[in-house]
């Protein structure tokens, strides 16, 4: 039997909650697709940003893109680019800009913005099919998107 | 959430390596008719592909052979068990779908043009409404639910006996506005991930999303024996679960918004064989 289908693209699990002293969704200042300023004030943790990016239940950002740091985890996608180097490409501004919302990036990006509360046409309750309710919130929290960005700077070829 | 990272897990033990394009292969019905898998893209998406390929040629090897020959299809079963329906009178008028029809065979060329305009009820029908109104109008029998199983396989049957024939859906005069509005929804970006079916199936057929290899999402193969679940799906079932997987509140099997959808996709495939019911992961 081949891999679950309704598995592809299940990104968090948990619904995320905002905390005192963080930059919220609707608050976050791009300058050119980049976030100069820390979501949380505090540093990333690369170690639990590695765990996001290839966790199905998390970032599941390896739906989309290979990683080769990643090579344990079963079935990279090739829907966006090779994330090896990132690192090097991008500042961690930039890099903070395209996972919170990598449309102010690339425009009409196919990749979901995982900082972002509003603006979506029929938004769910993660993957029943049913509506959203209150408990609605940001694909990943302000401290994981710290966590990826953490991450990816350390992505050099 | 915990339940399907499970089947993630089990199944990445079993993995057979990934192949990104489309296979090439010809499909050849019980060693006897060939299928138009293949085609030029029809006028109104040749702005956008210049070809129109089948889901079969992103399937396994095994896969592709099961849909081959009717012995091994799954999905016969299913059509053999409509069939026994088909001849079985039922409701207050006492007729079966044969006392109108004739034997099944005959409905041969109906599948390739539904979703269809239909005069007398000013609308563009599924098949399934059509079946409905037959049963309850000409039968005085219940409604089947839109993707129940009675309803799936009598699809089914009606499918099969249109195998090697080119979808052909119209998409002018009265059905123009219906196929515009499924038009917008295949372009729309639904759900918190924003995705719309075009992301997916033009804009990145060929390519792996984590482990699925996407096709162009057509539905000359509905109903789909799928391995998954072992059962026939509708196309409207497919629908649903793609829309659901963006993260999306679903539109309703059955729904204006999904039968809009249904002419609209279908239209993307004409020129493509009736294939179903065909077989899928
Ligand atoms: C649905 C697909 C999809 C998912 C899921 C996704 N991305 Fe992307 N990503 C893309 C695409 C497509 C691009 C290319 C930019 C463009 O043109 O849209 C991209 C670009 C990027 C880039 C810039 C690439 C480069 O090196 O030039 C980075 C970094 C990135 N993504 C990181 C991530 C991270 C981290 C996650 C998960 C938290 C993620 N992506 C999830 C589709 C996706
Ligand atoms: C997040 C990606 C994604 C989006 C968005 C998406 N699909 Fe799919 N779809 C898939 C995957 C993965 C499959 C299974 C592999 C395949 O056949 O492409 C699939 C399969 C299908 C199939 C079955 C094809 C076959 O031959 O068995 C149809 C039909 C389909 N999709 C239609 C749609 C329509 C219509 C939409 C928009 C309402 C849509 N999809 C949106 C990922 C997507």
């Amino acid at each position: 039997m081949r891999p679950n289908f309704l598995a592809i693209l299940v990104l968090a699990a948990s619904v995320q909650t905002v905390s005192a002293g963080e930059i919220t969704p609707t608050a976050v200042v791009f300058t050119d697709g980049s976030v100069e300023e820390s979501l949380t004030g505090l540093p990333g943790d690369a170690e639990k940003g590695r765990e996001i990016v290839g966790d199905k239940s998390l970032g599941n950002c390896v739906a989309c893109h290979e990683v080769s740091d990643l090579a344990e985890v079963p079935f990279h996608g090739e829907i966006g680019p090779m994330l090896d180097g990132a690192g090097e490409r991008w500042s961690e501004a930039e890099l903070r800009g395209i996972v919170a919302n990598a449309k102010m990036m690339f425009e009409d990006s196919l990749m979901p913005s995982f900082y972002k509360t509003e603006g979506f046409f029929r938004p769910g309750n993660a993957y029943t099919g049913e509506a959203a309710d209150d408990t609605f919130g940001p694909l990943l929290s302000a401290q994981q998107i710290e966590d990826v960005v953490a991450y990816l700077s350390t992505l050099k070829e | 959430m915990k339940k399907l990272t499970g089947v993630m897990l089990a199944s990445a033990l079993v993995a057979t390596p990934l192949i990104a394009e489309p296979v090439d292969d010809t499909l050849i019905l019980n060693e006897d008719v060939t299928l138009v898998t293949r085609t030029a893209a029809p006028a109104h998406v040749a702005d956008v592909m210049d070809e129109v390929i089948s889901g079969w040629h992103f399937r396994g090897t095994e896969t592709r052979a099961m849909q081959a020959d009717d012995f091994d299809n799954p999905g016969m079963i299913f059509v053999e068990q409509a069939e026994d329906v088909w001849n079985t009178a039922e409701g207050s008028e006492g007729k079966s779908c044969a006392s109108c029809h004739g034997a099944s065979e005959e409905m041969a060329g109906v599948r390739p043009v539904y979703p269809k305009y239909n005069e007398a009820a000013g609308e563009v029908r599924t098949l399934e409404m059509q079946i409905n109104d037959c049963r309850e109008n000409r039968m005085g029998a219940e409604k089947w639910k839109y993707t129940g199983g009675d309803m799936v396989n009598m699809t089914a049957l009606i499918a099969s006996v249109s195998r090697g024939m080119p979808v052909n859906v119209a998409i002018d005069g009265p059905a123009q506005s219906t196929w515009e509005a499924g038009k917008d929804l295949y372009y729309t970006r639904t759900g918190q991930l924003e995705l719309a079916c075009a992301s997916c199936h033009e804009q990145n057929y060929g390519n792996m999303i984590r482990a699925d290899h996407l096709s162009q999402g057509h539905i000359n193969g509905f109903p789909t024996y799928r391995l998954k679940n072992t059962k026939l799906n509708a196309v409207h079932a497919r629908f649903k679960g793609c829309v659901r997987d963006t993260r999306a509140e679903t539109f309703k099997p059955g729904s204006p918004e999904f039968v809009a959808l249904e002419l609209y996709v279908a239209s993307r495939g004409n020129g493509l064989h009736v294939e179903g019911p065909s077989v899928r992961n």
